[in-house]
């Protein structure tokens, strides 16, 4: 019976960016999918060299913002208009121009929760707990130093094999990573 | 002598100041501005600072116990003045904070890398000069208590806010600038929370500034969403706080009194708001870089285009000054003439001319090379712009108010101790939590700063 593997995966570690992008270009190319960089600072070239080309994000942000503009144009609507009409200087109760500013509002306002909630939630934050953590040197992944991951979940993934293709993309360090 | 007769090799040098001295690498710039929060120990200057801000601040809570004890009377404001200084100190404040947005959302979109040094301490000021904005309204409301009114919310007596107020939007614009400012400036803190937390040598703020982090592990689909996000906050903060701006000129522009019923108000306004933040930036950065030796993070390059903005914008602001007075005689309206003529003559002459004195005619030295390059000089001019944008806003407000149709119903407004005390209180209020914030989170960015190393780009092979 097969149990849960005791290894998360390899863990690689690079000196400069330029070759983590590279190691994560061949790694892929090698038919690994189920491969992470990471990175002190953002890299564009490295998110498309793990095969990460699209996010969800954009969708998420359009729909928190036309929700939070119809919400807040509704709710005007609805507390002026219906609920308790209210004639102010002679303007219509359905008076439009005068409820843009706050349309706009909730607009920004729940398109803006949309983007940092959709992120959070989309990189699956917070997360106190996760495998990477464990290898010694990974705390340095905030300061000057590069990994590559391979998990052990992937198809490809054999554990002497791999840890020799890894060794032949010029690391600093290989390791293993426990779950 | 001008630039442009200059020859072209100079300023080509010139525009090539680095924006971070050269020698620093990503373990250098991570450490030192992490030791300034993890390792050094709390210099002295430090506690004397907080400490007089702590005081200040002490003011403040004096100041609003005696107005919640005894009630808004203990303030100048009566008629025919009836909106006077907590709503001159309300637009000041607010206006203070737009730069911070300015910075970390305007000028990301348009890709000025320099701001990468300053947007996390301009956007630390941004927020609490929101909260200090925020004081006004709510004390000056007389049931400070019962300030949740404002929302529309179901209540007992069946009744909803009015909103085709401009004071309603104002709520909106307000508490919605807040929200966004604090989700942008917390976003950005979650990768150097995973720096300080890995950094941390005590347990406590392992613990602190790894909750904080959230479990940030700086992976490449993270910081794809991540960027991603950012991006689009950027995006939506850039209108938002033109709106802000453009909405807090309402409370004015729509009123029919002369003074403040101009379409020029909402440009106008903003203009004045970046141009007042600024100067804070400046006024906040030129101490804070030489307290912590951060001249090589915060470079002459920095202050010479904050400078330049400065100048920018108060040219604007100019622009806005000279269109009242225009309209002012060009509405062929004896109340508009009257108007602008009582404030060039009237009992407040010496706040009008002492506004254009520190708004329009000091910064035009920033014209001169030797003075946008004297750190002294742009320390001072942002003091006195600081101060002009304050008489600017007591101008539109006291002056307009004091002197409007009815001279049966004219009167004068001068601020009682009290209105000082929650005035210099809020200052410092703003001071206290800038203090804090100095002490205890990265004041830059440091994950920023990585990338606009050299060795942060990667290199193509050629191929």
């Amino acid at each position: 019976m097969e149990t849960k593997p005791p290894l998360y995966g390899l863990m690689a570690e690079f000196d400069n960016p330029t070759d983590l992008v590279e190691a994560a270009r061949q790694t892929y190319d090698e038919g690994y999918r189920r491969i992470n960089g990471y990175s002190p600072f953002p890299i564009e070239e490295l998110a498309e060299a793990i095969g990460f080309h699209k996010t969800r994000l954009p969708l998420i942000v359009l729909l928190g913002g036309i929700f939070g503009g119809l919400a807040g144009y509704f709710m005007m609507y609805y507390m002026e208009v219906i609920d308790y009409p209210l004639n102010v200087g002679g303007r219509p109760f359905h008076s439009w121009p005068a409820f843009m500013p706050i349309t706009f509002e909730t607009t920004v306002l729940c398109a803006a929760l949309a983007a940092v909630f959709g992120m959070l939630a989309l990189n699956k934050l917070p997360q106190p707990y996760h495998p990477v953590f464990n290898a010694e040197r990974f705390a340095l992944a905030t300061r000057d130093r590069f990994f590559l991951v391979i998990e052990a979940r992937d198809p490809k993934f054999d554990h002497d094999k791999t840890l020799a293709f890894m060794w032949s993309l010029n690391p600093k360090e290989v390791v293993d990573v426990e779950v | 002598m001008p630039e442009s007769d200059q020859p072209h090799d100079e300023v080509r040098v010139h525009e090539t100041t680095p924006l971070i001295e050269p020698g620093h690498t990503f373990a250098s710039v991570t450490d030192k501005i992490s030791s300034l929060v993890l390792k050094r120990r709390t210099p002295l200057g430090w506690f004397i600072g907080f400490g007089i801000s702590f005081m200040l601040f002490q003011l403040f809570m004096l100041a609003v116990t005696n107005l919640v004890f005894t009630g808004v009377g203990i303030f100048g404001t009566n008629q025919p003045v009836g909106w006077a200084m907590p709503i001159i100190n309300f637009v000041w404040w607010i206006g203070i904070g737009h730069a911070g947005t300015l910075i970390s959302a305007i000028l990301l979109l348009l890709r000025q890398e320099w701001r990468t040094s300053i947007n996390r301490f301009a956007e630390a000021m941004t927020l609490f000069a929101v909260a200090c904005a925020g004081m006004y309204p709510v004390f000056h409301l007389g049931r400070p208590w019962l300030a949740y009114w404002l929302f529309p919310y179901p209540n007992t007596m069946g009744i909803w806010p009015q909103f085709r107020s401009p004071l309603m939007w104002d709520v909106f614009a307000v508490s919605t600038y807040a929200t966004v400012s604090a989700l942008f400036w917390f976003i950005g803190l979650i990768p150097d929370f995973a720096t300080l937390r890995d950094r941390a040598k005590s347990r406590g703020w392992q613990i602190l500034y790894g909750l904080l982090a959230m479990g940030w592990r700086g992976s490449a689909r993270h910081w794809a969403r991540y960027e991603m996000a950012y991006l689009l906050l950027a995006g939506l903060a850039t209108p938002l706080v033109l709106s802000v701006h453009t909405i807090v000129s309402f409370d004015f522009a729509v009123a029919q009194l002369p003074g403040w019923h101009a379409t020029i108000f909402p440009p106008y306004f903003v203009a004045g708001a970046i141009y007042a933040g600024f100067a804070m930036v400046l006024t906040l950065t030129i101490p804070l870089r030489k307290f912590y030796g951060l001249e090589d993070f915060i470079t002459d390059r920095h202050l010479r285009n904050m400078a330049k903005v400065m100048l920018a914008t108060g040219l604007i602001v100019a622009y806005g000054y000279m269109m009242e007075a225009f309209f002012g005689w060009y509405s062929a309206n004896k109340y508009e003439r009257f108007m602008i003529w009582n404030r060039m003559t009237g009992p407040y002459w010496q706040f009008y001319w002492a506004l254009i004195l520190c708004n329009i005619v000091t910064p035009q030295l920033l014209w001169i090379r030797r003075i946008r390059h004297s750190t002294l000089a742009l320390f001072i001019i942002s003091l006195v712009v600081g101060v002009g944008m304050w008489l600017e806003r007591f101008v539109i407000v006291v002056t307009s108010l004091h002197r409007d149709f009815l001279p049966s119903s004219w009167g004068m407004y001068w601020p009682t101790v009290w209105d000082w005390s929650m005035f210099i209180g809020t200052i410092g209020l703003f001071l206290t939590l800038l203090f804090l914030f100095i002490r205890f989170l990265p004041i830059i960015s440091i994950f920023e700063m990585r990338t606009i190393l050299p060795q942060a780009e990667v290199e193509e092979e050629a191929a």
